[in-house]
């Protein structure tokens, strides 16, 4: 017997379709997975399944165990959530209560479902807490959620999916926020809940890579309209439509090497950054914070530099160091021989990782990409402005717009526009294309490569995503706790890691090819045993 | 929390030196002599010499601040005419004027005031809470543009107008009251509540709108917060969304506010309290001020700073309790 059923489903926000006529099935004990862009009607679908719109009017039939959601009373909605379809959302750290203990919030889920005692409740929490392999779950169902990790907060919301032992869990784009070695380690708890629990499994990502290892089916979507749906193992291996091809290649690819010999342009030696910690235990002064701890690398004229690391690990403040927007407590950094402090602007630009909050929103885009020209001293930058939105492909119209008109991957061509505006030698990049889309990431990695191939540029490129590395970067510097653990050729790096976190990482990369997904998977368990 | 105490304690004294030495330095650059007005009509310059040095003034600013923080310590004998005044520690000064200590006058004033605060605190507290709630949550349309409108006339009517206004009403026309005349809780509990009604509600027209914003304003943005969500997908019923949750997150920023007015109202409610014949401390400090009788105002601006400070140093203590993520540090 079919658990969920979707019938034409169509979600309308006033005029504005969401989803049009999204039909699906799911077993019980299936996975399944829904892959689309932002604004392919994905997240609405998930809210849908739980009743959970006020402002949509919805059409078709939703049926969960028999009963059409679409219908149900409030009350039959209520008993649903939670106990027949447990949500996970993307946001772990804001999608628990900052009032509440992790265990009583936990606990409140399962008693108002199934009416135990107080006593119960938090037994149950505690065993849930341990399924997901919360260290000490006993002490840390006391917890606040702020004094627990990403990846922990994202395993509580698991655990209280978990609590009433639903027939199905709808996870939305739950990785998305996360490191990519606790993304894989959440994935892998994902599938290991759903094979010992036999609750069913609705995956919902932007990324093929997270749905490959972890679904059976998959459904494609775009603008509201399922493109393609199918075994998982057939629509990512052999897809029939362009839509899903385009999105397959999308995914960065590997490219050929190029052998860069030229002498270095920017070198950074033994350098250092300490913040001092404010907060105080008693008389005794805390240890600073070693957010960079001792790096000493070249960046070789006309060479991409990729700088990976997980968040903490100090590549941003690396970044930052790089083009002297925060002095290092020690060592140097020299630009051409001279420190880099006396060069800033004219020859390193940055490109920073979220466009919307790095462009003035009271200005127009033009008068932003007009400012280091300004700087410079020219006194009519319009002309060179235009030019510069034409070549990172926007129209000069678009001159007078001004931020939130534009979209996410035009605003990261806008941030791109800016920095090459004083013409400068090196650009470094932070997580340029981290919150695009994968076709938009795409695109704009291509535009990075073209300009810099054009202009004979020096790029450092910072980023948690190896695979986007793996297409943009010549050589490439792993940051752990502040410093460099391994340093080479992507190529090399790729083929033979010598670091074991660069092993870690590596492997936890998720990958497109379903068969290859699981593989993965089966070797990061037989690791962890 | 022992560390916190003390830094709390410490940061306190500090504010309160600074204040009593502001207000002394302030006193002696008015070009008005108190010695004249305690000599009153009449006034001999050997008289007048006599109530200088009887006051204390003809010593420097310096000997004369030195002998007020000695009182406050181990308290002071004042030569007033043939006897002398003891004003036994903590010494605030002697008021010549009302020939009583600083101390005393205040002790007299602050349970007046103490009611007049408390009680229009609470009833603020609950109508701004109510309404504030019932438009946040945007139950009802109409209530919502109710709530707002008199949001805006309680910041723009003065005190004394709805006083009067409920005096003419209450007292004049329908005659349910008494008006308004001091009676001690401790003397008749009743008849305090009774006598305290109107300056409460006076008081409370006014505040209230000001929680009723804030509250509404947090309640609306707590509702959007992901956590919020989540317990909706979890099938918690509303109504506890809104009291676990919702009016959690709206509780932090109404302590804050609720706090400060606290300790505004106990100094300085003078509107209120002229209006209604109140002899609280706000009293106090208008005649004083006219009279030129030093002691008393430095008495009640230390007073107001010590409320002031307690009160943040509550709120602080309660802002820790409501919200977990903050730390007393």
């Amino acid at each position: 017997m079919t658990l969920l059923s979707v019938r034409d489903l169509c979600i309308t926000f006033g005029d504005t379709p969401a989803v049009d006529g999204l039909s699906f099935d799911l077993e019980p004990g299936g996975a399944l997975g829904i892959v689309g862009e932002s604004g392919s009607g994905k997240s609405a679908t998930a809210l849908a399944l739980l009743g959970l719109h006020t402002r949509a009017t919805i059409d078709g039939t939703i049926a969960f165990d028999g009963l059409d959601i679409t219908k149900a009373t409030d009350d039959r909605l209520r008993a649903i959530r939670g106990a027949g379809i447990a949500m996970v959302f993307q946001e772990p750290l804001t999608a628990l209560s900052p009032f509440h203990r992790v265990g009583d919030q936990i606990a409140e889920v399962y008693r108002l479902h199934t009416g135990a005692s107080k006593k119960e409740a938090r037994a149950r929490a505690i065993e849930v807490l341990a399924q997901v392999h919360i260290p000490d779950p006993e002490r840390r169902a006391d917890a606040y959620p702020h004094q627990f990790s990403g990846g922990m907060r994202q395993r509580a919301l698991i655990a209280m999916a978990l609590s009433c032992r639903p027939r199905l869990i709808v996870a939305d784009e739950p990785t998305t926020a996360l490191d990519v070695t606790v993304q894989a380690q959440i994935l892998d708890l994902l599938d290991e809940v759903r094979t010992t629990t036999g609750t069913a499994l609705l995956l919902i990502s932007h990324d093929l890579g997270v749905v490959a290892g972890a679904t059976d089916d998959v459904i494609v979507m775009r603008a509201g309209v399922a493109v393609e749906s199918g075994p998982t193992d057939q629509v990512l291996v052999t897809p029939r439509e362009p839509y899903t091809r385009e999105l397959l290649a999308a995914s960065p690819q590997p490219s050929a090497a190029r052998p860069i010999s030229s002498p270095p342009l920017l070198r950074v030696a033994e350098v250092r950054k300490h913040f001092p910690q404010t907060r105080r235990r008693g008389l005794r002064r805390l240890e600073p914070v070693k957010a960079v701890d001792g790096i000493t690398l070249d960046v070789r004229a006309g060479e991409t530099l990729g700088i990976v690391g997980e968040s903490g690990t100090g590549k941003t403040t690396l970044a930052r160091m790089m083009v002297g927007l925060i002095p290092p407590t020690s060592g140097s950094i020299t630009f051409d021989g001279v420190p880099i402090t006396r060069r800033r602007g004219r020859s390193v630009q940055m490109v920073f990782q979220d466009p919307l909050s790095s462009l003035n929103p009271r200005r127009t885009i033009g008068e932003s990409i007009a400012d280091p020209l300004r700087l410079q001293g020219m006194t009519a930058p319009r002309i060179k402005v235009e030019e510069l939105l034409v070549r990172v492909g926007l129209s000069r119209s678009l001159y007078s717009r001004y931020p939130h008109q534009l979209s996410g991957g035009m605003r990261q061509r806008v941030g791109i526009a800016r920095a090459l505006a004083p013409d400068p030698r090196l650009i470094v990049c932070d997580e340029p294309v981290s919150s695009l889309d994968v076709t938009t990431q795409a695109q704009v990695l291509a535009l990075l490569e073209d300009i810099r191939r054009e202009r004979g540029l020096t790029m450092v490129f910072v980023t948690h995503d190896l695979a986007v590395l793996r297409q943009i970067a010549d050589r490439v510097a792993v940051l752990h706790s502040g410093r460099v653990v391994e340093l080479g050729d992507v190529a090399q790096v790729w083929e033979q890691p010598q670091h074991a976190y660069t092993k870690e990482l590596l492997a936890a990369v998720p990958v497109a090819d379903p068969v290859e997904a699981r593989r993965r998977r089966a070797e990061r368990r037989s690791v962890a045993r | 929390m022992i560390g916190y105490v003390l830094r709390r304690v410490a940061g306190a004294l500090l504010v309160l030196f600074g204040l009593s030495v502001i207000v002394y330095a302030l006193f002696y650059l008015a070009p008005r002599d108190p010695a004249v007005l305690t000599c009153g009509k009449g006034c001999t310059p050997e008289r007048l010499a006599q109530v200088h040095a009887a006051m204390g003034l003809d010593e420097s600013p310096v000997a004369q601040y030195g002998h007020f923080l000695q009182g406050l310590v181990a308290g002071r004998d004042f030569p007033a005419g043939p006897d002398v005044r003891h004003c036994p520690a903590p010494c605030l000064g002697y008021s010549f004027e009302t020939d009583q200590p600083v101390t005393k006058l205040l002790a007299d004033r602050l349970p007046v005031s103490a009611s007049l605060a408390i009680g229009a605190e609470i009833l603020s507290l609950a109508i701004g809470i109510g309404a504030g709630l019932l438009s946040g949550l945007r139950r009802f349309r109409f209530l919502d543009r109710v709530v707002n409108g008199l949001i805006l006339a309680g910041y723009a009517v003065p005190v004394f107008l709805i006083g009067l206004f409920l005096l003419l009403l209450f007292c004049v026309r329908l005659q349910w009251l008494p008006f308004p005349q001091y009676v001690p809780l401790t003397t008749d509990p009743l008849a305090w509540a009774q006598n305290l009604l109107l300056p409460w509600t006076a008081l409370a027209v006014i505040q209230s709108a000001g929680y009723a914003r804030l509250t509404r304003a947090g309640v609306q943005q707590t509702l959007a917060e992901d956590y919020v969500r989540t317990a909706r997908a979890y099938g918690l019923p509303e109504r506890r969304i809104i009291r676990s949750r919702a009016l959690r997150g709206a509780l932090v920023p109404l302590v804050t506010l609720t706090a400060i007015d606290l300790a505004a109202i106990m100094a300085s409610a003078v509107l209120t309290e002229t209006m209604f014949g109140l002899p609280g401390v706000g009293q106090l400090l208008v005649g004083a001020v006219n009279q030129i009788d030093l002691p008393v105002v430095v008495g009640v601006t230390l007073l107001t700073g010590f409320l002031v400070v307690v009160a943040n140093a509550i709120a602080d203590l309660l802002y820790a309790a409501i919200d977990p993520r903050v730390q007393i540090r």
